[in-house]
């Protein structure tokens, strides 16, 4: 008995480490799946402010960006608005779909924390539970499609980034219908991802233009990027299509969370086909 | 005591607000925050070394949400230290209370221990980031490039503070 004391003393170093790098490995495996604990992440009271108050200091270095990016946007709404105001009611009747008009609600919330250097990227935005954010919604900018939404506090949520290993989003090429997936991968270059999935017979051009199909989170038709480079053989039948991504990861300030009315709904109908086999 | 706090504090607010941010893609990284467990003082017990190193990688983890990645790494490297100090270091140098610096144990020495140790620590973190052998070829040229530029900047901030002590007593 005292040998094997002496044993464990002698080597403590090496038993000390065996037990923490367990304890560590553990957390980390922990993590890899969906519902990890999420109390030591970004999303927490501590680090969250920390990062808000950070936020607020970088905030100033990019305001004029922002502000020509908001302005820019404004136009373009009030553009779209024109089209409304000076439609001639007289001889059309509005039949609005009452479905799609309140299906999606937009939540502004401002990014206080964001990384591109990573392999697995995530943000941090600034509005939480109390703004009526839940978990697994989509997230968006006035460009293009951001990530979504993996914990909520009160006040603050993480959002797994599109440069995600596991990100996926739900696409279609312009002018073809035709669907795929849109990963990062084990891309490098937060400018680029690739869309996988879309049949060989389909013809794909520089410059054309992705949106998002509908199917997933996020609504039908956002502009997610163009196409950057066709026909990298991967020796199945279908396409890699390497995509330019309109999202500009290296400056987010502002995004919106996209609140679908009928998530619920729609799941609830998919459960039931599963149940059925 | 004081100056282990703040420098604590000092990595950690570095690394999260200024290295984070810094970087060629995701191959070459900045992980200088291993500094602090690099220069605990060398009488420093084992057991100590392990909580603090693994308190430093729970907290950069939360800032990197990373969930134990930086904590296995950082206890690697702890486990390290541990092993380097007293391979290489007499019985009285190591329960001395002051750090391991430049000055005092050699250029040899303190390059030496500050490389191979951020070369354990990169090769623990990507190793378990990646968590399998696929990409094999990229995951050693993140390792390498990060450990290069972690080893540049840990040097970099080390000659910053370099004060060289007589060690005749003049």
């Amino acid at each position: 008995m005292k040998n094997l004391w002496l044993f464990f003393i002698r080597y403590n170093a090496f038993f000390w480490f065996l037990l923490f790098f367990t304890v560590a490995v553990i957390l980390a495996i922990r993590n890899n799946s969906f519902q990890r604990s999420s109390f030591v992440s970004s999303s927490n009271v501590i680090v969250g402010s920390f990062y808000d108050r950070l936020n607020s200091w970088k905030s100033y270095l990019d305001l004029s960006k922002t502000n020509e990016d908001l302005a820019r946007e404004n136009a373009l709404l009030r553009q779209r608005l024109q089209k409304y105001i000076l439609r001639d009611t007289v001889d059309s009747i509005p039949l609005a779909d009452s479905i799609d008009e309140s299906r999606y609600e937009f939540i502004v919330a401002e990014v206080v924390n964001n990384s591109i250097h990573q392999k697995s990227n995530y943000l941090t935005l600034s509005k939480g539970t109390k703004a009526g954010i839940e978990k697994g919604m989509g997230v968006i900018t006035s460009n293009g499609v951001v990530g979504i939404v993996l914990h909520v506090s009160p006040n603050f949520s993480t959002v797994r980034s599109l440069l995600h290993p596991d990100s996926r989003v739900s696409v279609t090429l312009d002018s073809t219908e035709a669907f795929g997936s849109l990963v990062w991968g084990n891309n490098i270059d937060p400018k680029l991802a690739m869309l996988r999935d879309i049949p060989n017979h389909i013809k794909a051009e520089k410059g054309q233009v992705i949106r998002t199909s509908g199917f997933s989170l996020f609504p039908k038709g956002i502009k997610v990027g163009e196409v950057a480079e066709t026909g990298i053989a991967s020796g199945e039948s279908f396409l890699d299509i390497r995509v330019r991504l309109s999202t500009n990861f290296y400056n987010l300030h502002h995004v919106y969370v996209v609140k679908d009315n009928l998530e619920e709904e729609k799941q609830m109908l998919e459960a039931e086909r599963e149940d059925n086999g | 005591m004081f100056y282990n706090i703040i420098r604590f504090i000092a990595l950690i607010t570095m690394q999260v607000v200024l290295f984070k941010n810094i970087g060629y893609y995701n191959l070459a990284t900045f992980f200088p925050y291993i500094l602090i467990i690099l220069l605990l003082p060398l009488g420093t017990s084992n057991f100590f070394v392990y909580v603090l190193a693994f308190a430093t990688g729970l907290a950069i983890d939360a800032f990197y949400d990373s969930m134990g990645i930086h904590t296995a790494a950082c206890i690697a490297l702890a486990w390290f230290r541990i092993v380097f100090i007293r391979i290489t270091l007499e019985m009285d140098v190591r329960q001395s209370s002051d750090s391991p610096s430049w000055g005092d144990l050699g250029s040899k020495w303190y390059i030496s221990y500050v490389f191979f140790g951020t070369l354990i620590h990169h090769l623990t973190l990507f190793v378990i980031e990646v968590f399998s052998f696929q990409n094999f070829l990229m995951t050693s040229l993140s390792i390498l490039l990060s450990s290069l530029s972690t080893f540049a900047i840990i040097l970099l901030i080390s000659l910053l503070f370099y004060k060289r002590k007589s060690r005749l007593g003049i």
